[in-house]
């Protein structure tokens, strides 16, 4: 008995592990919250929703396919506008230090988690500032009619139009599902903030600990509704600068990481330590002209800067090879995108000649926002500015480079502070109105992630019956005459479309590349 | 014939004899001198347009390294920017925005310390309070404050540097105005009829010279150093502006593929300030009365 | 005395109300609408915006203004972070220790390397070593710190592996932090190996934070050991027969200390300003690094909070360092 007992005893102890596996991954921030329905950065969804939420639907990890997730299926009416999502069963919330559910996830949550942004009596709309970005741009509270609990496991969206991206947009971070039950608990408890810093969601990993600018902490979730993730721990070390994540990733204090700066790729593939994964981004890097600050209201002017910048030099001295040249605001691996536009061509010439026309012969001042980090579109904003700070000089404009904290550099340029903006988007949906709208509608224009504040009413008609249109190809005509008023209009100058690297230790597996840019931790183990 | 007596030199001579011997001080000095040259003759002496983009010569290592050519002797940074005329024009920025600092904080410095020492009181106790406050803060968090508030720019930095240096200016003109004023000359003067700005000019300023010219050199060095900790920091001045604290922020991230962007700034900078400390501490043998003996 | 020590002690009281003006003045010298400024990025509703507009009162007349800020302050509000919606009194209690770790390893190294470094250059006066203490420390605190940072991780981090990159510990230990100090927690903790890894990253920022007090301080014992050394009643000691090891540690480096000892409290605030350059290279969680960002970021109330528990602290170091002058140097002792 007793020998049974000593055995068992030692195959036990055999089995554990010195440490819990943990993953380290080096990340470029720190998240603005931890609700990511009040962000609309990457960094704060990869921290946030893509750990610890799940959504209705969501896209199988490194594709664009959407696949049920808190939604085991649904059904679309005949017109269009009724969705009818049933909710899986049995699936639990987080069980955390500082909240334990007293019930599983059903359509309560779901209403909560909507009727938060649409509605602006709810008790906690306010909460934590009452400005839900992404709800907005995407146009929701004009869509969303209604929302109804046929019952616990049964809800509906009833539609305001038809709206073909519906489906992808449900899919999206904003659309994530939370707690009722915790948000009741945090709101008589007198700390509803709670709700968004300390977060409870369905996801494969919990929320421990966060310390700001140093790291986050998360635990597998033991009663994850897909099964318990490989990895005990995970722990993004935030890292602000790049050259420190790559020595970080080189002596194997993390496992992947975040954002690699170009000319440090292909030393990284010659390490047989580390792997470099690859994928073409669904992204788009631009410098846009606020067109209600003058001079840049002028297409005249606007067409010379597109004329005035060497694009190909910009390629080579800051994407060193990972980036396309774009002459479109979508990628080519979306559909509809346009091939036969013809793009501005580098003469400064001509860019002179414009600007003589336009009145401004003798130049003019502006300035030239950039961004402070790295971004799947830009790998170095400065650089970029500074290149074509030195473009614009050739042809008689004066340009100042201007750079802001990451955070401030978006809230300030939502404002419109800007006169010239290099900045980007990574799709979220596969869909080409996901670029369209959020950056070159009239709407967008108002509620800011149009830094161009650009809204052009046969373009944003198209776009408009574009998105209410289910046939293909009847949208994909409609979008490329879009892009046509898109190139004649020049809001922006752009730049180039980038590939997505990935760098992570070789012991990392099933890591995949989000198409959409994200880092999702699900289904990795290290060996 | 001129004979070096030493009871026929003039104090200054005296001083410049003290000086003169001083190994140290005499490098520093020079040092300064080679670099004020650069910093006049910038556009004659620099090989390159420091602002020139040469796309064929990205990240070339300098002369004394493999793949190192005699067109660009010190390097390039990584858009194919001459790293040696970078340098020469950067010590035309550093040069002068750290003497204009330094003039700024001795004028303020000695303008507010003599009215302390000479007034007393309540404008005495006020200004020294506010000198107080000012070196209740540690300096670099000062100076980052106000650029923070008047903005990012080369002119706010110098503005936010000189605030940071005046206490030392202040402290020390009004130490040396209430040590002179019971002395014998000055009630002289003031028998005379010399007053206030007068009195001042005429009969303390030539005597508390030597602590300030020591003190201007010490915040020299200071001055150099904090603009370039603030161009490093991205609140001084702006790229393309090659200020030496500037070029070690954007090149920050080549320290492993080309740290001869790194160490070279560092360098400069390094260099000045030996120089500025040498001179200053050659100056303080030299002026510094209890020494004499 | 006791009368010298309550004037110092009096006079802290406007200097620290002249730095509660600063910072006061502070948040309305920022540039565009304060409100919206310490309600940061995120935006506000209209109803937050008259929210906040009664809770700062930037209705009433500047001087109320002042004074409610007094009482808030006295009262330890010192508001909210912009980024975090933390108290910036509680992130500053976070954060301090780890900076006040750094700095005290900083301070012991230049104290243990500096103090003999000075004696030896006084005693060999004018010889190869001499010169070499005295050039090193030229070289010392002439240094760019921001500079040398990088030049040592590039050596002793990236070339040769010996240390860490960054940070504080290494991200598979999970230290909960009780003390705040990661070498005491780790003890706490029973985790050797944590402790171990925390001293392994805490060389390399110490190293680069005490050079420029090692280098003062060297020049500051050597000089003050010079003059004790010409004082009258050393050439007595020695006429006396004194071994000269006894003449050095028992007469001289005693007085020779006084001196000194207020030139390591000065070094406070110059280690304040190398805490804020040395936390960022190596992404230090301590509170220089996290003034910086706030900085960056445009969080108002940290960068006034901050500002002000920084300014407090050097306030109060330097007169307790002045109070231990004050005490240790017979000549003050005696008039009192």
């Amino acid at each position: 008995m007793i020998k049974v007992f000593i055995f068992s005893l030692l195959l036990a102890a055999s089995s554990m592990p010195a440490y819990a596996s943990t993953l380290v991954y080096c990340s470029e921030g720190s998240p603005e919250t931890f609700n990511p329905q009040l962000a609309t950065s990457g960094t704060t969804f990869d921290a946030s929703s893509r750990q610890i939420y799940n959504r209705l639907v969501e896209f199988k990890i490194g594709t664009t396919d959407l696949e049920p997730s808190l939604a085991e299926n649904w059904s679309i009416s005949d017109d269009g506008l009724v969705y009818t999502f049933k909710l899986r069963q049995g699936i639990k919330f987080h069980k955390t230090k500082y909240f334990s559910p007293g019930r599983d996830f059903n359509a309560d949550d779901v209403l909560f988690s909507f009727n938060r942004q649409r509605d602006k009596s709810h008790p906690y709309f306010k909460v934590s500032g009452g400005v839900y970005k992404y709800y907005e741009d995407m146009a929701m509270s004009s869509l969303i009619k209604e929302i109804k609990k046929l019952d616990d496991y049964t809800v509906q969206f009833v539609l305001a139009r038809p709206e073909s991206p519906f489906l992808a947009n449900m899919a999206m971070d904003f659309a994530s599902i939370m707690s009722k039950e915790y948000a009741d608990r945090m709101m008589s408890a007198g700390t509803p903030e709670k709700l968004d810093l300390q977060p409870i969601g369905t996801g494969p990993f919990m929320f421990t600990r966060y310390q700001k600018d140093a790291f986050i902490r998360y635990q597998a979730h033991p009663q994850y509704w897909r099964g318990k993730e490989k990895v005990d721990k995970l722990v993004f070390a935030i890292t602000v600068d790049p050259s420190v994540r790559y020595a970080r990733l080189r002596a194997g204090e993390c496992h992947v990481m975040a954002f690699p700066l170009p000319a440090d790729i292909p030393a990284m593939k010659k390490n047989t330590a580390i792997n470099v994964d690859e994928q073409p981004g669904l992204n788009i890097g631009y410098w846009a002209f606020n067109v209600n600050k003058k001079p840049f209201d002028d297409v005249r002017v606007r067409r010379a800067l597109n004329h005035a910048i060497n694009r190909q030099a910009i390629l080579d001295g800051v994407f060193l090879g990972t980036g396309k040249l774009a002459k479109n605001p979508i990628p080519p691996s979306i559909w509809s995108y346009d091939e036969t536009t013809v793009d501005y061509k580098y003469n400064p010439d001509k860019a002179r000649a414009l600007l003589n026309e336009a009145g401004l012969g003798d130049g003019f001042d502006t300035d030239i926002w950039a961004m402070p980090v790295q971004r799947p579109y830009n790998p170095n904003a400065r650089k970029m500015a500074e290149m074509i700070q030195q473009d614009l000089k050739n042809i008689g404009v004066r340009a100042k480079v201007v750079s802001y904290e990451w955070g401030t550099y978006l809230s300030k340029s939502r404002a419109g502070e800007h006169q010239t903006i290099l900045l980007g988007w990574t799709g979220d949906n596969g869909d080409p109105d996901n670029f369209f709208s959020p950056l070159l509608s009239c709407a967008s224009a108002k509620s800011g992630n149009n830094r161009a504040l650009w809204c052009n009413g046969e373009f944003d008609q198209l776009i408009t019956l574009a998105r209410s249109e289910s046939d293909q190809t009847k949208r994909s005509k409609l979008y490329k005459k879009a892009q046509a008023i898109f190139k004649q209009e020049a809001p922006w100058l752009t730049i180039a479309h980038s590939v997505r690297y990935q760098p992570r230790r070789s012991n990392v597996k099933g890591m995949k590349i989000d198409p959409f840019g994200g880092v999702y931790f699900s289904g990795v183990s290290i060996e | 014939m001129i004979t070096h007596d030493e009871n026929l030199m003039t104090p200054w001579q005296q001083n410049w004899q003290v000086l003169h011997s001083n190994v140290g001080a005499m490098l520093g000095l020079s040092v300064l001198l080679i670099l004020v040259i650069c910093a006049v003759f910038a556009p004659v002496i620099a090989p390159h347009d420091p602002a020139m983009q040469y796309s064929d010569a990205l990240l070339v290592p300098p002369i004394w390294m493999e793949g190192g050519t005699m067109r660009f002797f010190l390097g390039t940074d990584d858009i194919g920017r001459d790293l040696a005329s970078r340098l020469i024009y950067g010590a035309r920025f550093s040069m002068s925005i750290g003497l204009i600092i330094v003039i700024i904080a001795m004028i303020t410095g000695v303008l507010l310390g003599a009215m302390a020492g000479m007034r007393r009181g309540f404008v005495e106790a006020s200004i020294m309070r506010l000198m107080d406050i000012i070196l209740a803060l540690p300096s670099l968090l000062l100076a980052i404050v106000i650029v923070a508030i008047l903005g990012a720019s080369l002119i706010n930095a110098a503005i936010a540097v000189a605030i940071v240096l005046l206490p030392h200016f202040v402290r020390i003109t009004r130490a040396s105005v209430v040590a002179e004023s019971s002395r014998d000359y000055v009630l002289a003067a003031q028998l005379d009829g010399a007053r206030g700005p007068r009195l001042f000019a005429i009969t303390l300023l030539p005597n508390i010279a030597a602590p300030l010219i020591v003190q201007s050199t010490l915040a020299f060095s200071s001055a150099i150093l904090d603009i370039a900790a603030l161009g490093f920091l991205g609140l001084g001045a702006q790229p393309p502006t090659p200020e030496w604290g500037t070029l070690l922020s954007s090149s920050r991230e080549f320290i492993e593929r080309a740290p001869w962007t790194v160490t070279l700034p560092g360098v400069a900078i390094l260099i000045t300030v030996m120089a500025s400390n040498l001179l200053g501490d050659g100056l303080r043998d030299a002026l510094d009365p209890r020494l004499k003996r | 005395m006791l009368l010298y020590l309550l004037r110092r002690l009096l006079l802290l009281i406007p200097t620290f109300l002249g730095v509660v003006a600063l910072t006061f003045f502070l948040i309305r010298l920022a540039p565009g609408d304060p409100i919206l400024v310490l309600a940061g990025e995120r935006g506000v509703s209209p109803e937050r915006y008259a929210e906040l507009q009664a809770q700062f009162g930037f209705d009433q007349p500047l001087f109320m203004q002042f004074l409610h800020y007094l009482g808030q302050i006295l009262s330890g509000d010192l508001g909210v972070s912009v980024v975090s919606r933390i108290p910036v009194l509680e992130e500053f209690m976070s954060l301090f220790p780890a900076t006040l770790e750094l700095s005290l390893v900083a301070i012991t190294f230049a104290i243990l390397i500096g103090i003999p470094a000075g004696v030896l250059a006084a005693v060999k006066r004018n010889t190869v070593l001499d010169y070499s203490v005295m050039g090193a420390s030229l070289v010392g605190f002439s240094m760019p710190i921001f500079w040398w940072a990088l030049l040592l991780i590039l050596f002793f981090s990236i070339n040769l592996g010996w240390t860490p990159v960054a940070g504080r510990l290494g991200f598979l230990f999970d230290v909960e932090p009780v003390t705040g100090f990661m070498l005491i927690d780790t003890l706490l903790a029973d985790d050797f190996g944590a402790f171990l890894d925390a001293l392994h990253h805490l060389i390399l920022p110490s190293l680069v934070l005490a050079t420029i007090p090692l280098a003062v301080i060297a020049r500051m014992t050597r000089s003050a050991m010079l003059e004790v050394l010409r004082e009258n009643y050393i050439v007595a000691a020695r006429a006396k027969g004194l071994s000269p090891f006894t003449v050095i540690f028992k007469h001289a480096l005693r007085n020779a200390l006084i001196p000194v000892v207020t030139v390591i409290g000065l070094q406070v605030s110059i280690l304040m300003t190398g805490a804020i350059l040395t936390e960022t290279i190596f992404s230090w969680p301590g509170i220089g690094k996290w003034m910086l960002e706030s900085i960056y970021r445009r969080d108002y109330p940290v960068v006034q909070g901050g500002v002000l528990l920084i300014a407090t602290i050097v306030i109060f170091v330097n007169a307790m360092v002045d109070l231990l002058y004050a005490v240790i140097n017979p000549r003050i002792r005696k008039a009192g």
